[in-house]
């Protein structure tokens, strides 16, 4: 199989201007993202991860360098709806119920009254949340809103799913289960998904590569492609080889810290 | 839930009674002191004494007092509400609904034309810059200077009757709105807005689905203020129009005839039509804003 390739960053620069001065975001960035992969961006706070997904995303402009997202710019790509992307926050309304919340973006896309329930309880069955339908926000757990918020991304089929610390308020047995649930679905619908994460485990339970950034300025130490097989329950977690891993993460993290 | 309701309003009857009996107390002290030397100038032209009781009954019950009773208002608000004809001149409903018309008509317009400013401010740039300083200066200038003003102005270019007292309602009323809807629209966080982006809405899909929803809290507060300018702009508008009616004609005839039961009813008057309208936006409120699921 000819692994064709979703995204394609290189030489990426961005400087953002603030009254305190230019901050540069991000520096020389280069990245190949391949249909399929799951990517996990990992670094401290401040190593430009976000603006990094930001920036495929169109959210942010980039400086400097080139960037293309399905062989196209990231603004065309976004007007043509090639990816879903998921804050860190579930940012769900609250005067809309479960469903209502998951079908915004197919009203403001113009599908037809019909798809739009089809799919609606199609990617609510996909995030373990059929029977909520009725329910607004408030009366969901954090953990089944920022579902609900997965389901509201995954709801118009794009083929790329951003996502930028999902689970990064959410406590730890809640986040095993959702990260299980994540690689279910990420089996199951063979989509590209680029997620940012702070916590070691998460970026090596999840990946196939892992993107290891740090910060002042903003850049990629290393790129880890995981051996990892594609079946991973939980106790993978003990395995030698997802040890090695995560030890690797760590030095990666360790050496862009080194130079402060 | 009734029995939320209940508990609820129970916390707040209480107090409220109790402010209430201590202003009537006070009122009723006052009508004394105030009503009394004309009582003493009696009694001396007629050579009596008056004794402590018979100074009370007769300061609270004079014809033309200088601060009626509580019970001579309520009186004279009875006689001239249920024993009045509609159409009678002496009727406080009449005059009522002449200030209700021009208060609903005036908070309509004003209401209109806030939210027309509020998006022109919160999606043009340039409206911003150069009408804000305007609708602010415009509240600073003194309503009772601008009133005649307006009234003369329209009046000349033909435009009598209602339409110089609407307009003055409305002067007052769009202000709140403006900056209560500029406030709302603005309520979306950024990313609400980078979510928008996402799925790539149109300017009119982030109105619609995200600004105006979420603006509606702030809508109801801001309804509730110019609903409660309308009705003074409404009454102030009333005083120099002369002739036409309406609540503040009949406080300000009270005035000139010093008929003091005319200012006081009317005052009243006034105060529940004011409070009956902002009621009704209250109930308004709570009931879209449950739907909406906003408020439980």
């Amino acid at each position: 199989m000819v692994q064709s390739e979703v995204i394609n960053v290189s030489n990426l620069d961005l400087t953002f201007v603030t009254s305190d001065g230019p901050v540069h975001a991000l520096k020389n960035v280069d990245l190949k993202v391949n249909k399929g992969d799951f990517v996990s961006f990992i670094g401290p706070s401040g190593c430009g991860k976000t603006t990094l997904l930001r920036v495929l995303a169109d959210l942010d402009e980039p400086t400097d360098g080139e960037v293309t997202v399905n062989g196209v710019s990231p603004r065309e790509a976004r007007e043509a709806r090639a990816y879903g992307y998921v804050f860190q926050a579930a940012g769900l309304y609250p005067w809309r119920n479960v469903a209502a919340n998951v079908k915004l973006p197919l009203e403001i896309m113009g599908y037809s009254k019909e798809e739009q329930l089809k799919r609606v309880k199609k990617v609510l069955d996909l995030v373990e949340l059929t029977g909520f339908e009725k329910k607004y926000p408030w009366q969901l757990s954090g953990g089944m809103q920022q579902r609900a918020s997965i389901a509201r991304a995954l709801a118009f089929d794009a083929d790329i799913l951003f996502m930028d610390e999902p689970f990064g308020a959410l406590d730890e047995i809640v986040r095993d289960h959702l990260n299980e649930q994540l690689l279910e679905l990420w089996k199951s619908t063979n989509k590209t998904i680029c997620f940012v994460t702070h916590s070691i485990p998460e970026a090596v339970y999840l990946s196939t590569k892992i993107v290891v950034m740090s910060p002042r300025p903003g850049r990629i130490v290393d790129i880890i492609d995981s051996n990892l097989p594609s079946d991973r329950p939980l106790e993978i977690r003990d395995s030698k080889e997802f040890i090695e891993i995560s030890q690797r993460v760590r030095e990666g993290l360790r050496a862009g810290h080194s130079d402060d | 839930m009734t029995k939320k309701l209940w508990t609820g309003s129970d916390s707040k009857i209480l107090p409220i009674f109790c402010i209430i009996t201590f202003i009537v107390i006070i009122w009723y002290g006052f009508s004394i002191i105030l009503n009394a030397p004309w009582e003493y100038d009696k009694a001396k032209r007629n050579s009596i004494t008056l004794s402590k009781t018979e100074l009370v009954s007769q300061t609270w019950s004079q014809k033309r007092p200088k601060l009626p009773t509580p019970h001579q208002v309520a009186k004279e608000m009875w006689d001239t509400t249920v024993n009045k004809k509609l159409t009678s001149k002496r009727s406080l409903i009449y005059h009522g609904l002449i200030t209700f018309y021009e208060t609903i008509y005036g908070f309509a317009f004003g209401t209109g034309l806030g939210i027309l400013l509020a998006l022109g401010i919160v999606y043009n740039r340039a409206t911003a810059m150069s009408v804000m300083p305007w609708i602010v200066t415009s509240q600073t200038i003194p309503i009772l200077a601008i009133a005649p003003m307006i009234v003369v102005a329209l009046g000349s270019a033909g435009f009598s009757g209602l339409m110089p007292i609407v307009i003055i309602s409305m002067y007052l009323s769009f202000f709140p709105v403006v900056v209560g809807m500029v406030k709302g629209l603005k309520s979306p966080e950024q990313l609400d807005i980078d979510q928008m982006k996402t799925w790539s809405a149109s300017k009119s899909q982030v109105l619609f689905k995200l600004r105006a929803p979420k603006s509606t809290p702030y809508l109801f507060t801001s309804l509730k203020l110019g609903m409660a300018a309308s009705v003074v702009g409404a009454i102030v508008g009333e005083l120099p129009s002369g002739g036409g009616g309406g609540l503040g004609f009949r406080m300000l005839s009270g005035s000139t005839f010093g008929n003091t039961l005319h200012i006081w009813s009317g005052l009243f008057s006034a105060a529940i039509l004011a409070g009956s309208l902002i009621a009704i936006i209250s109930i308004i409120q709570r009931i879209v804003l449950k739907r909406m699921a906003l408020e439980t």
